[in-house]
């Protein structure tokens, strides 16, 4: 990677632990442009004030936006769009209790929004802004989640299905051009929003290693990546099940 | 709950994990539980960062640069940041940390809290010599910042202080200058004590780094290999970043005395056919165990205890002699023992360490009532010389020894946070 021209790079939820760690990846990798999109000025600033310790020759900026906002998405990615885009990685997502989800269907929406729509509203703006004849990745974010559902995560497994369709439709739109979209569906991950999961003792991949695997998906121009890997097999397992087994797992 | 050990692997009791990621909500997150202690990497090696059946606060998460001067090299991070980040980062800037111990895989958390040391002691004092401002949360929700000018007592508490002040959340750290990663190093064979103090001595005013291997088994009492380095401006390749782990757990120790003893005298042999100056990349020198990840785990199941000592020079001889033999007539011993001389400096902490004086660290697989055994013949010895054992690496010493090696521990209780306790606290504090 050394002697590369400077990239310029659209984080959207820069303040996701998985996020930050890519921003960090491409920071200390050389000069790159950053621009961290979020809803949070304030941890915004955080993360930037890091990757300017990080990554002294880069320079970063940060965008702050209502993300269920439709007109704001719009004229935000239009003004970032401005300039020519390299990467744009969508990667915020929440994870309440499914429980909750299911008695309040308020929380129920807005996790279907902010896991779903959020992100396809924001991958839509910047796929309307690309220009097809310039090497350039649209990288989204899935889950493991995404690909069976099941009754402990439905609701956010669902909006994170509604994930992965879509990126396989972007990825059929945009075949034989020169704009690469990237799937990348993580296992659970050491982070702020499995903090219920580790309390209770789970095994968390750590954050820096599938941040290092989505960076490296987008290098490759991969299409559809598990990280950590072995979840490719894992999942594809899972989805095998036949449903009498399935139904009697308690996952 | 999630079983949790220590470097030592001595026991993995459970424990309720709570992870620290946001420096804003530290407050509330400590004010919430019941009393636990920040739990960095896990590197010491005994029950100084474990709280047996109660909380951990996991501070990996907190892994944020904040600042760097470039003027005056002042560093401003979260406690979580690794050491191993810091000179990723910051040595081909031509910047160093000044202190570092014998693996990077530390939190600056972990090394302002056991206020580690390194190679360069007679140098660059211990790790709190170099901190300028901690900003310390506790449980009642109180922040405080202190550093050697700002309420020093809090900061000489909080410094060595094993985590039972409060929980660091961000530091100031002074980096050094750096020409570059190589070492001019020179390896020299010594056949007795004697040998080495006069080694030790002659190095200190010349060598920034200096440290020994001493052979506890071969019956060859105080033979040994002795390490000494300075920095150096080379252009060479940077060797390629490898590492190696020990991929799972034997079901028994691989360190039984003969395969012990025939490693020692391997070594020695080895070494001392490689005597001689060469230029050297750092990190093999100064954290020659890094490239085997999981390395603790070669002593089996049961795991293993680190004994270090310091005494101070005047004693300092004759105990570790006497210690060596102690060692050799059980018939108990250690892979690479350890032993270095302390530059005349006090540490600043309460509870530091470090003291002007000879260190000499040990590890011994855990094989029940003779490990004991032998451990309370070392501790009469440490006691007699007027010595102390390192809290970062215990997990067994006598509250009496404790109390006679640490004198300022009645002071240091006032600054506790009542809300923070550990295995050790409970141990050798009472609560
Ligand atoms: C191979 C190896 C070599 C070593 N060599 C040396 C050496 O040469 N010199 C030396 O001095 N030590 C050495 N050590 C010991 C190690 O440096 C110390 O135990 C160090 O403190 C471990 O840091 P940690 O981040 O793993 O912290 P932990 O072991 O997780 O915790 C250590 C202490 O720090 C406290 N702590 C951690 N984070 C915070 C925080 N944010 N706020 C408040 N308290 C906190 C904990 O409560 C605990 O009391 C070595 C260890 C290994 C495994
Ligand atoms: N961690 C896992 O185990 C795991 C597994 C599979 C997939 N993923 C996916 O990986 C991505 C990154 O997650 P992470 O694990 O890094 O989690 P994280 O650190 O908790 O980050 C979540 C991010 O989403 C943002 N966000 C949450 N709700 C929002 C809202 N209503 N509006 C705008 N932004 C919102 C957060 O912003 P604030 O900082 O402002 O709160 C933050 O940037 C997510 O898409 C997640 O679904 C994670």
């Amino acid at each position: 990677m050394e002697e590369e021209e400077r990239r310029r790079i659209v984080v959207v939820g820069a303040t996701s632990a998985i996020a930050g760690h890519c921003a960090r990846i491409w920071a200390q990798r050389g000069p790159t442009d950053l621009v961290l999109v979020g809803r949070d000025a304030a941890k915004l600033e955080h993360v930037a004030s890091d990757l300017r310790v990080r990554g002294s020759a880069s320079d970063i900026r940060i965008v702050q936006l209502d993300f269920l906002d439709t007109e704001e998405i719009a004229s935000t990615v239009a003004s970032i769009a401005q300039e020519p885009i390299d990467i744009v990685l969508i990667a915020h997502g929440a994870l309440p209790l499914q429980d909750a989800c299911q008695t309040d269907l308020a929380l129920c929406r807005e996790t279907l929004e902010v896991n779903g729509v959020s992100p396809v509203l924001f991958a839509e703006a910047f796929a309307g802004a690309m220009d097809e004849n310039r090497e350039a990745t649209i990288a989204l974010i899935g889950s493991v989640a995404g690909d069976r559902g099941r009754k402990s995560n439905y609701v956010y497994g669902s909006a994170k299905g509604l994930i992965d369709r879509y990126a396989q439709g972007l990825q059929h739109r945009f075949y034989g051009t020169k704009i690469r979209v990237v799937l990348v569906k993580p296992g659970p991950t050491d982070t702020p929003m499995t903090a219920r999961l580790r309390a209770e003792g789970a095994s968390l991949a750590p954050a820096a290693g599938v941040a290092r695997r989505i960076v490296n998906a987008i290098d490759k121009g991969r299409g559809v990546v598990y990280a950590p890997c072995h979840w490719s097999l894992v999942m594809r397992a899972l989805r095998c099940l036949p449903d009498f087994v399935f139904y009697r797992l308690n996952i | 709950m999630k079983p949790v050990s220590s470097w030592g692997r001595l026991d993995a009791h459970f424990h309720q994990l709570v992870g620290l990621y946001d420096a804003g909500s530290v407050g509330d997150i400590l004010s919430r539980k019941n009393p636990g202690i920040a739990y960095g990497m896990g590197r010491s090696y005994g029950d100084v960062c474990l709280n047996p059946g109660g909380l951990l606060w996991v501070t990996t998460g907190l892994d944020r640069f904040i600042a760097f001067d470039e003027e005056t090299g002042v560093l401003t991070c979260e406690a979580g940041v690794l050491l191993e980040e810091i000179q990723k980062i910051f040595i081909p800037r031509g910047w160093t940390l000044p202190v570092t111990p014998g693996t990077l895989q530390i939190t600056v958390g972990g090394a302002i809290a056991n206020d580690v040391h390194g190679k360069n002691h007679h140098v660059e004092g211990s790790f709190g010599d170099h901190v300028r401002r901690v900003r310390l949360i506790r449980t009642d929700g109180e922040t405080i910042e202190a550093g050697p000018e700002l309420q020093p007592d809090w900061f000489a508490a909080t410094v060595g202080g094993m985590g039972l002040t409060g929980v660091i959340v961000d530091a100031d750290i002074r980096l050094k200058p750096i020409k570059g990663p190589w070492l001019d190093a020179e390896t020299i064979p010594y056949e007795n004590l004697d040998e080495f103090f006069e080694l030790a001595d002659a190095s200190e005013a010349e060598w920034e780094h200096t440290v020994s291997w001493v052979d506890g088994l071969s019956g060859k009492f105080g033979r040994g290999i002795f390490l000494r380095a300075n920095p150096v401006e080379a252009f060479q390749r940077e060797p390629r970043a490898w590492a190696v782990s020990v991929p799972f757990t034997p079901p028994f120790s691989l360190a039984n005395p003969l395969a012990m003893r025939c490693f020692n005298s391997a070594y020695y042999e080895f070494r001392k056919r490689r005597a001689g100056r060469s230029v050297t990349h750092c990190d093999a020198f100064l954290y020659p165990l890094d490239c085997i990840r999981e390395w603790n785990r070669i002593y089996g199941p049961s795991g293993f205890f680190q004994y270090q000592l310091v005494v101070p020079r005047e004693t300092g001889k004759d105990a570790v002699q006497a210690a060596l033999n102690e060692i050799v007539l059980a018939q108990e011993g250690s892979f690479l023992a350890v032993l270095k001389t302390f530059g005349a400096r006090d540490a600043l902490g309460m509870m530091s360490f470090p003291r002007p004086g000879v260190t000499l660290a040990m590890d011994f697989p855990s094989r029940g009532e003779r490990t004991q055994r032998l451990f309370e013949k070392l501790d009469a010895i440490v006691k007699n010389a007027g010595g102390r054992l390192y809290p970062a690496k215990d997990a067994r010493m006598p509250k009496a020894l404790f109390e006679a090696g640490y004198p300022r521990v009645e002071e240091f209780l006032k600054y506790r946070d009542a809300g923070i306790s550990s295995g050790l606290s409970r141990r050798l504090m009472g609560i």
